[in-house]
């Protein structure tokens, strides 16, 4: 029997703002901890969140390039979770009514063919902090400087058939973006970094499988690695994870992102959190 | 007079005599401070008193007033509810969970009034995050109502209220989110004016529920709250729900006549609910408003019936997560020695909050969550919009509204403290008009026996000034509004 890999990818481009989504703090990297924070990403109390402007006119380009249409009205929505590196306990996003809908790229394939690749959607959102750990013990670090900073997360249809049109996929967003100045680029500092859905279907089948996703994948290299799906072992692993995930019936294939995203943070939190105390220094 | 000697009570004379030179504003300040020291134990209505701010800012009025560069507002002093942020002061929200919170920031009413040249006395006791409507969830304990030391204030800007009606301070700001500026205003005998959602900054004022909080004045006459929203009034580049609208002299419509107004009675207001003496109350209002040249028409607000329900909905949902950031991480209350994270969450939370608060956020995250969210949130928000349909109607065929505040008079402590659907039913009258955004007003009506009635107004979109207007012709009229507690005396 043959199998094909269907492929969808959801890249996260940091925007390249001097200043946060809703607050005014600059969003310079390699900071020291928690200097690039004001009290509005602190989650402090009494505070409100402003639209920096910029954010919402770099959406915007993208989704020209993209051919897509901008959505007239857009709405942010709330992503409620606990997680010390939250500071609001929610993040804000955009859900039903994101920014950009209905755009396509590009692609050229190793062969000089070239594909289009659907674009679902692109929203606005805000980065959480990050939690450090090891440094201090018996306690974990929190550092706000990330948090607040501005992320378009642009959703790719499950258009993509193979790790070489993801790898390609990927390049051209890469490229798209920093041609039009509204991402930096760099992948060691996170500025854009990708998540990928798997799934496999027999040959020919129209139905969407059970889908997998890899998280942060963070350089093209590395994008090559968890990808390839043609050596028995990673199909297996999709098979079992199909059956684990419908038997869980938890990850569900209709399961939106938000949903996957707190199931993960929530495991996070009981795994690799064992001593709760935090210090925000 | 009270009591207290030879100050006048209201704002409008203060500032008079301030101008004119009949004491200063130290001597004024130090008035107020001494009678929160004498007689707030009994009342509760302080959650903290800043002697020192208060005298620095009364000194520094003084010093601009006798180089000729006082304001209208320069001088008079303010007891500010301790949901306002105030940089360096403690911002406790009645919590556990903040008691000992001091924000970095100050709030953008904080910084107007202060820019005014008012003098903050000290932050005002409240319910707990100002959920509740009798001030009986704070974690500093229960305010008292000066009218009968047994009762309560009403809430959640009880304190606020209690000091007004006390004569501990000449006004006060509230926030009001389902009724807490109009209905403790209204239990206590004082005028207080919710404005239209987003008149007044809500940066740093502690959200409770971000779509119907608003922030407002409190005091003795509408004269008074027209002063104060000339400068707490106003949009804010930090608060993006507040209004850009061209400045307004709120005081300057307070002298036109009542002549051909159309004032609405809703007849949905009438209900099983409202007490015989205070629908008699509203009726005298409306006569009197009619001998003034206002004509009465009959309005329906055939939703009115499901404010209530609609608004517990709404408001636990965004107070749920609006109440996440309490997690013991960053700031606040935090437990001892958590075993983990989840318990560090858990008991920090448990420990923070009172049963009210935990209530509401159970509820909330209850009708938000997957599976509940279309029978619950969903159709409370569908319910709004036809809450809020139902006042636009009205409102093509009237200028503004009257009706009761609450359905009775101030209750017992303790009265209704385990039943909550009773206690939410004190705000039957009042959740309408945050679920659709207007401005209500709340003045004292003839009293019954020793207890004060309050009034409702409700005006149209950005109609302050109107109902300031009739407040004050109706003030003038009647007089209710300067009625005072054998209390004030003391």
């Amino acid at each position: 029997m043959r199998w094909e890999t269907v492929i969808g990818l959801e890249i996260h481009a940091q925007l390249a703002t001097a200043s946060k989504i809703f607050s005014g703090a600059p969003t310079r990297y390699g900071a020291e901890s928690n200097t690039q924070a004001c009290p509005v990403d602190l989650g402090l109390p009494g505070v409100l969140p402003v639209l920096n402007q910029r954010v919402v006119e770099m959406a915007i380009t993208l989704g020209l390039a993209l051919g897509a249409t901008i959505a007239p009205c857009s709405i942010f929505a709330r992503k409620n979770y606990f997680y010390p590196d939250l500071p609001k306990g929610y993040q804000i996003s955009q859900y039903e009514d994101p920014i950009v809908v209905n755009g396509t790229l590009d692609i050229r394939l190793p062969d000089g063919n070239t594909k289009t690749i659907r674009v679902t959607r692109a929203h606005l959102e805000e980065d959480a902090g990050k939690s450090v750990h090891g440094l201090f013990p018996g306690y974990s670090g929190i550092d706000l400087n990330r948090a607040g900073t501005p992320l378009l997360e642009i959703v790719s249809e499950p258009d993509l058939r193979s790790p070489a049109e993801a790898v390609a996929y990927m390049r051209s967003m890469h490229a798209l973006v920093r041609y039009l100045g509204i991402c930096d680029g760099n992948m060691q500092e996170g500025s854009f970094r990708c998540d990928a859905n798997v799934s496999i279907r027999r040959m020919g089948s129209e139905q969407l499988g059970t889908r997998a996703e890899i998280k942060n994948i963070n350089s093209f290299p590395l994008s090559k690695r968890p990808l390839p799906l043609k050596s028995n072992g990673r199909l297996k692993f999709l098979r079992v994870a199909d059956r684990w995930y419908r038997r869980r019936g938890s990850m569900t294939p209709t399961r939106t992102k938000p949903a996957a995203c707190v199931a993960r943070k929530t495991r996070t939190t009981t795994d690799i959190f064992p001593t709760p105390t935090c210090c925000l220094f | 007079m009270s009591g207290a000697g030879s100050f006048p009570e209201t704002l409008t004379e203060q500032a008079k005599a301030l101008a004119a030179g009949q004491f200063s504003s130290v001597e004024l300040t130090q008035h107020y401070l001494d009678r929160i020291k004498r007689l707030d134990p009994q009342v509760n209505s302080f959650i903290n008193v800043c002697p020192e701010l208060a005298m620095a800012q009364a000194l520094v009025a003084d010093t601009a007033r006798a180089r000729g560069e006082a304001g209208p507002l320069s001088g008079l002093p303010y007891a500010n509810k301790d949901i306002f942020c105030t940089a360096g002061i403690k911002t406790t929200c009645a919590s556990r969970m903040l008691a000992n919170w001091r924000a970095p920031y100050d709030a953008t009413v904080v910084r107007n009034l202060a820019q005014a040249g008012m003098v903050m006395l000290g932050k005002t006791n409240m319910d707990e995050f100002a959920m509740g409507s009798s001030n009986e969830n704070s974690w500093f304990g229960p305010v008292r109502n000066p009218w009968d030391l047994e009762r309560v204030p009403g809430g959640s800007s009880g304190g606020s209220a209690a000091a007004v009606a006390a004569r501990l301070a000449p006004v006060a700001t509230g926030t009001d989110t389902g009724g807490s500026i109009r209905q403790p205003a209204a239990l206590c005998g004082i005028t207080g004016l919710k404005p239209t959602y987003g008149r007044v900054s809500r940066w740093g004022m502690i959200a409770f529920a971000s779509s119907l909080d608003q922030g407002g004045p409190m005091g003795l006459s509408a004269e008074d709250l027209a002063m104060l929203m000339n400068v707490m009034a106003g949009s804010d580049p930090r608060d993006s729900t507040s209004v850009e609208r061209p400045p307004e002299d709120f005081t300057s419509q307070l002298a036109l006549p009542l002549s051909g107004l159309r004032i609405g009675l809703p007849r949905e207001f009438n209900d099983g609910n409202l007490s015989a003496p205070i629908a008699a109350s509203v009726a005298e209002a409306a006569a009197t408003l009619e001998q003034l040249g206002a004509k009465l028409v009959d309005v329906s607000l055939p939703h009115a019936g499901m404010a209530i329900p609609a608004y517990y909905v709404v408001a636990s949902a965004e107070a749920s997560s609006n109440l996440s950031r309490y997690d013991g991480v960053r700031f606040g209350h935090r437990c001892e020695a958590p075993k983990d994270l989840a318990d560090l969450y858990s008991r920090s939370r448990a420990e923070g909050f009172g049963a009210e608060v935990q209530r509401r956020i159970l509820v909330g995250t209850y009708v938000l969550s997957a599976g509940y969210y279309e029978a619950w949130y969903r159709k409370a928000q569908q319910v709004r919009r036809l809450i809020q349909t139902d006042y636009v109607r009205a409102f093509e065929n009237v200028d503004v509204m009257l009706g009761p505040t609450t359905p009775s008079t101030a209750f017992r402590l303790g009265e209704n403290a385990d039943d909550p659907l009773t206690m939410y039913l004190s705000d039957i009258y009042t959740t309408g008009v945050n679920l659709a955004g207007l401005p209500g007003l709340s003045m004292p009506g003839r009293a019954v026996g020793n207890l004060p009635v309050g009034l409702q107004l409700i005006g149209n979109y950005f109609g302050e000034q109107r109902l300031l207007q009739i407040a004050h012709q109706y003030q003038k009229q009647t007089g209710w509004h300067l009625a005072r507690p054998a209390f004030a005396e003391l």
